[in-house]
C-alpha cells in the first residue's frame, strides 16, 4: 500500500462485515482521534502475564509492560479509556504471589496517563480462585457501561476453569441485551474467544454459542477480546471478532502445530509479535484498529 | 441327590457361565490418571472397531478430558472416576487435552489417542 495512500480511502475500501474496517498498520494513523469523523477511541491491552519467568521466550518480561505503558502516554491524543483484556498476571498456586503479582501489576498500570482503566480476567488471574484475588484489586469480573452511545459489555468466560460463562452470567447478559435497541452499538470485551477457532488447544468458550445467539439478533456487536496473543480477525455471522497481540510472548498461529508453545524470543526482532491496539470509534462505519508494536530501543 | 441341590447348583452354574460370557464381551478397562501437568499414560491405543471404557482418575485437582475430532469430554474430579465408553470407529492419531485450567503447565497437558488399523 502506498504511503500516501488516503486513509479515509482506506477505511471506506477495506471494510468488512458489518462496517468494521481495519487500519493496522497503516501509516500516518499515529494520532486516531484527530482523523475526520472520528467518535472517540480506546486502547486494549492484553496478556501481559505479569509475573512470568522464561528468558527463552521474552528475556524482557520485567520490562515489556512498562514499556507498553510509556508508548501508551506517548500517544498524541490520549484515549478516552483502556481496557486489558486478562492475563494480567501469569497464573501461580500460591494464593498469596497471586495477590503480588496483582498488586504489582496494578501499580505498573497507574502510570498509565488515562484515569478511565477497565479490567477482565484472564483464566490465569482467575481460574485457580474463580476469580477471588482479581476481585480484590479490580472489582467485579463481569459489567458494562456506556461510552458516547455505544454500550460495552465486559464478559467474564475464564472465572470458571472449565472455561464457560454460566448460567448466572447468560441471564445477566440477556437482561442487559434486553434494555436496548436491536441497532445499539455494542462492544464486547471477553478473554478467551466466543466461538471454537481452535477447540484442540483450548482456544474457545464452551457455552460461547449461547453468548453469540444471544448477540446475533442486534446488529451492531462487535467483540474484542485476548488469550491467543496474535492478532486474528473472525466473523460469526455479522458479528466481528478481533484478538490482540500479547505483552509478553507470542503464539503460534491457531491449529498451525501439535503443541500452542511460545514463539521462542529472537534477539535479532527484539519484541517481535507484541504489542497493543487502538481502536477508534467511527460511527455507522464501524471501528478503525491500528495496532502498534512494542518499541526495542 | 436333593433335587433343590441341583437345581441351585444349576443355578450356580448358569450364574457363573454368564459371568464369564459378559466378562468376555466387556469393553476394555483403560486406566488413566490426569495429574500436574500430564496425563497417564499419554499415549492410548486401540484397535479400530474397538470398544474400551477410559477411566480417568485426578489425585491432586479437578482436571478435563477433551478430544475434539472424537467428540469426547469429560470432568475428572478427585475421588471419582470418570468413565468414558468410547468405540474406535476410523484409524488415526487424535489428540486429547485438558480443558479445565489446573495451573502453570496446563497449556501442555495433553496427549494422543491412537487408533490402530
Amino acid at each position: 500500500m502506498p504511503a500516501h495512500f488516503d486513509r479515509r480511502d482506506f477505511l471506506r475500501l477495506a471494510g468488512v462485515g458489518a462496517g468494521v474496517v481495519f487500519a493496522s498498520g497503516l501509516p500516518g494513523c499515529a494520532s486516531m482521534a484527530a482523523a475526520p469523523g472520528s467518535d472517540f477511541h480506546f486502547v486494549q491491552l492484553s496478556d501481559s502475564h505479569w509475573g512470568f519467568e522464561g528468558a527463552a521466550v521474552n528475556p524482557e518480561a520485567k520490562t515489556t509492560l512498562k514499556r507498553a505503558v510509556a508508548e501508551v502516554n506517548a500517544l498524541a491524543s490520549p484515549p478516552d479509556f483502556i481496557v486489558f483484556t486478562g492475563d494480567l498476571t501469569h497464573t501461580t498456586d500460591d494464593p498469596q504471589e497471586r495477590r503480588k503479582r496483582l498488586r504489582e501489576f496494578k501499580a505498573i498500570v497507574a502510570d498509565l496517563d488515562v484515569r478511565d482503566l477497565r479490567f477482565i480476567p484472564g483464566e490465569h488471574d482467575a481460574s485457580l480462585d474463580r476469580g477471588a484475588a482479581f476481585q480484590e484489586f479490580f472489582g467485579p469480573t463481569h459489567y458494562a457501561f456506556d461510552h458516547r452511545g455505544v454500550h460495552f459489555i465486559a464478559l467474564d468466560n475464564v472465572s470458571d476453569p472449565a472455561a464457560r460463562v454460566g448460567d448466572e452470567q447468560l441471564a445477566w447478559l440477556a437482561a442487559d441485551l434486553g434494555t436496548l435497541d436491536k441497532d445499539a452499538p455494542i462492544v464486547l470485551f471477553t478473554h478467551r474467544p466466543l466461538f471454537d477457532l481452535a477447540p484442540q488447544w483450548d482456544w474457545a468458550t464452551r457455552d460461547g454459542e449461547q453468548v453469540v445467539a444471544q448477540l446475533m439478533p442486534h446488529a451492531n456487536v462487535t467483540v474484542f477480546y485476548g488469550h491467543i496473543h496474535q492478532e486474528h480477525h473472525h466473523q460469526t455471522g455479522h458479528i466481528a471478532h478481533h484478538a490482540a497481540t500479547s505483552l509478553i510472548f507470542p503464539l503460534p498461529a491457531p491449529g498451525s502445530q501439535p503443541q500452542r508453545t511460545p514463539v521462542k524470543w529472537d534477539a535479532s526482532q527484539p519484541f517481535r509479535g507484541l504489542g497493543w491496539r487502538e481502536v477508534e470509534r467511527r460511527g455507522a462505519a464501524g471501528y478503525a484498529i491500528d495496532q502498534h508494536a512494542v518499541k526495542g530501543g | 441327590m436333593d433335587r433343590r441341590l441341583l437345581l441351585a447348583g444349576f443355578a450356580a452354574s448358569t450364574v457363573a457361565i454368564a459371568t464369564r460370557a459378559t466378562a468376555v464381551g466387556e469393553p476394555r478397562r483403560i486406566p488413566v490418571v490426569a495429574r500436574k501437568f500430564v496425563f497417564i499414560p499419554s499415549e492410548i491405543t486401540v484397535r479400530k472397531g474397538e470398544s474400551v471404557v477410559l477411566e480417568f482418575t485426578a489425585p491432586e485437582v479437578v482436571m478435563g478430558f477433551f478430544a475434539p475430532a472424537l467428540g469426547l469430554r469429560a470432568l475428572i474430579v478427585p475421588g471419582e472416576v470418570a468413565r468414558v465408553p468410547f468405540t474406535a470407529g476410523a484409524a488415526g492419531r487424535f489428540d486429547f487435552l485438558c480443558d479445565v485450567f489446573c495451573g502453570d503447565g496446563h497449556e501442555g497437558m495433553s496427549g494422543h489417542l491412537v487408533v490402530q488399523p
